[in-house]
């Protein structure tokens, strides 16, 4: 399906898109949620838990959007806050301890800007899970499912290896923030969109993420058991591929694959 | 945070920072921070200040104490023994990764204004006799954002580090990401991250300066992994711009938001320290890590190195740093002051 960038974007966002949890019961059976970062709070706008993905125990974090406006108000548009990057965090170490590898979903507009993240450190949150996903001694792998936004997406992104859905957006900032800064004019979006170089197939060209997760025609939202099959069918492959890297190997392949961008 | 008005003259006329105020003060008359004549006035209390007492005074007000925004020169010359650094990378500039229109004329330009190559300098230095690695940010250089090339150089900066056991410093100013670099800019914090995170694990210090303005993608990495954090009084320090939160919240924001007196208030700072005691405070946290990771690992690492010496002989291939193809490329400068002669990488800065 060839569509233009800013149709992406849009694509992306569009309500009835399916959104992690869609995902993660499609994919995953015997899904057991744990919730709170256990310094403040619980932040909704991040999902977490252990399931069996067929045999084998993994742990699951995703960004969650809601899929009504009540939800999308208590998860916050997938917008965390640093207690959702915490949390996130604390999920991922509990997965090194007991060797399970940790699957993440990419879907938000970028890490919730307010006074209570940014007094709760936003900054540190991020870059904390940075710093902590490059050493973490399990295998990662990450798939950005609709919207992929700044330093709150990569805070799930740093991984051994990154998927985007075809129609999936990964980007600085969003087209609209990005016009307003460089154009100084946000309605100017589309070009933005277009300027930025932010879809699936950009990426990959640029060795940013490492394939393209085909979509079925029309988009995700037209079959989400097909797009699940599709995803289902890449995490087989790979966690197969990673089981079998020492830790070592893991942890200096996930090095150079940052390094080198 | 008022500076002690006598303090502040006593090091106007102490030389312990060779910042050279005549040469400074060339540099100073082609800044847009610092507007050109005898006088300046402080945007903080509105006072009229000498420009040579201000530079003297390491670019602080000597009425309120307001910090200045300072160039990684100046910062160099303040920081470290004799001013004297090894630059490294000091070439080492972007190619546009996304062909983003208009962005390499820019590019130019400011290279032309300001004399860098990019937003950082990157090298060694002692301070207070304690070698360290020092990359200091420029705010002067597309507003202190990072792109492919900060990225790259904080990287090979922090590889050296762990590489001969060294501290590193960063001084941060930034807006955030290079918008221009797109995606690749938001890759430069995981990469730098992981650097960083490399560093720490070899046992290693490394020390944070954050000064006016730290935001965006800088804050949300390297910037907030320091051991020790320390920040310049009243330096904005933050995730998301003020002009931002304000937007998406629609109310005005509490005096003092996001200040570094926030930030120690909440808990993200160690310290805050004045201009005229960051070198003094530098050296006494240096020595206070002299024995801790750097020189036991070092000698760890001089058996292992010899180790794997033995097993491949073809390691010294593998430790240069080699430019990739295509993505960066050591820009030749025309014979300029900033050039160098061969084609070392390291070089002396006065």
């Amino acid at each position: 399906m060839n569509i233009t960038a800013w149709e992406k974007v849009k694509l992306a966002r569009m309500a009835g898109r399916p959104t992690g949890l869609d995902y993660i019961e499609l994919l995953f059976h015997d899904f057991f949620e744990l919730h709170g970062d256990r310094f403040f709070a619980e932040d909704r706008a991040i999902v977490g838990g252990i399931a069996f993905f067929g045999e084998l125990p993994v742990t699951v974090i995703a960004q969650q959007k809601g899929r009504n406006t009540k939800e999308n108000i208590a998860r916050n548009f997938s917008m965390p806050h640093p207690e959702g990057y915490r949390k996130a965090l604390r999920l991922m170490k509990q997965a090194e301890k007991f060797h399970r590898p940790v699957i993440c979903f990419v879907d938000t507009p970028g890490a919730f800007c307010g006074l209570g993240a940014e007094e709760r450190g936003q900054g540190e949150a991020i870059a904390t899970n940075l710093a902590e996903m490059m050493m973490l001694k399990t295998p990662i792998i990450s798939v950005v499912i609709s919207e992929g936004g700044s330093g709150g997406a990569l805070a799930l992104g740093v991984a051994d290896k990154v998927y985007m859905l075809e129609h999936a957006v990964y980007s600085i900032l969003s087209p609209e923030g990005f016009a307003s800064i460089l154009y100084k004019d946000s309605s100017k979006a589309e070009q933005a969109a277009n300027d930025m170089k932010l879809t699936a197939q950009d990426l990959v060209q640029f060795g940013i993420i490492d394939g393209v997760i085909p979509e079925p025609r029309g988009g995700a939202h037209n079959n989400c058991r097909q797009m699940a099959r599709n995803i289902k069918k890449t995490l087989e492959h790979d966690l197969k591929l990673l089981q079998q890297l020492s830790v070592d190997e893991l942890l200096e392949k996930r090095y150079q694959k940052f390094r080198n961008m | 945070m008022k500076m002690n008005p006598f303090k502040a003259k006593q090091y106007a006329t102490s030389k312990v920072y060779h910042t050279r105020p005549q040469e400074i003060g060339q540099q100073e008359e082609e800044r847009p921070n610092i507007p050109e004549g005898i006088m300046t006035k402080c945007p903080k209390c509105g006072k009229a200040i000498y420009t040579k007492l201000l530079l003297a005074n390491l670019k602080c007000c000597n009425e309120c104490g307001h910090h200045f925004k300072a160039s990684a020169k100046e910062r160099f010359g303040m920081l470290l023994d004799d001013g004297e650094l090894f630059e490294y990378d000091a070439t080492c500039t972007t190619v546009n990764p996304l062909n983003f229109p208009g962005y390499e004329e820019k590019l130019a330009k400011t290279q032309a204004k300001t004399g860098l190559v990019d937003g950082i300098v990157t090298g060694k230095g002692k301070i207070e006799g304690q070698p360290a690695m020092v990359g200091v940010m420029d705010p002067a250089f597309f507003m202190g954002s990072m792109g492919t090339a900060i990225g790259e150089k904080l990287t090979r900066m922090f590889e050296r580090a762990t590489k001969e056991g060294l501290p590193v410093i960063v001084f941060t100013a930034s807006g955030g990401a290079r918008m221009q670099e797109g995606i690749f800019s938001l890759m430069q914090m995981a990469k730098v991250s992981a650097a960083v995170a490399k560093h720490s694990e070899a046992g290693l210090l490394y020390i944070t300066v954050l000064t006016d303005p730290t935001t965006g993608g800088v804050t949300a990495s390297f910037a907030m992994l320091g051991d020790i954090i320390l920040a310049e009084p009243g330096a904005l320090i933050g995730f998301a711009g003020p002009r931002v939160i304000e937007q998406t919240i629609g109310q005005k924001l509490p005096e003092g938001f996001q200040r570094a007196e926030f930030l120690l208030e909440h808990g993200f700072a160690d310290q805050i320290v004045p201009r005229d005691q960051l070198k003094q405070t530098l050296g006494t946290i240096l020595k206070l890590h002299q024995t801790a990771g750097g020189k036991k690992l070092q000698e760890e690492e001089e058996k292992s190195f010899q180790k794997e010496e033995a097993k491949s002989p073809k390691r010294g291939e593998a430790e240069s740093f080699q430019m990739e193809e295509g993505k960066y490329s050591e820009k030749p400068k025309e014979k300029s002051s900033r050039d160098m002669e061969g084609k070392s990488s390291e070089k002396k800065v006065n």
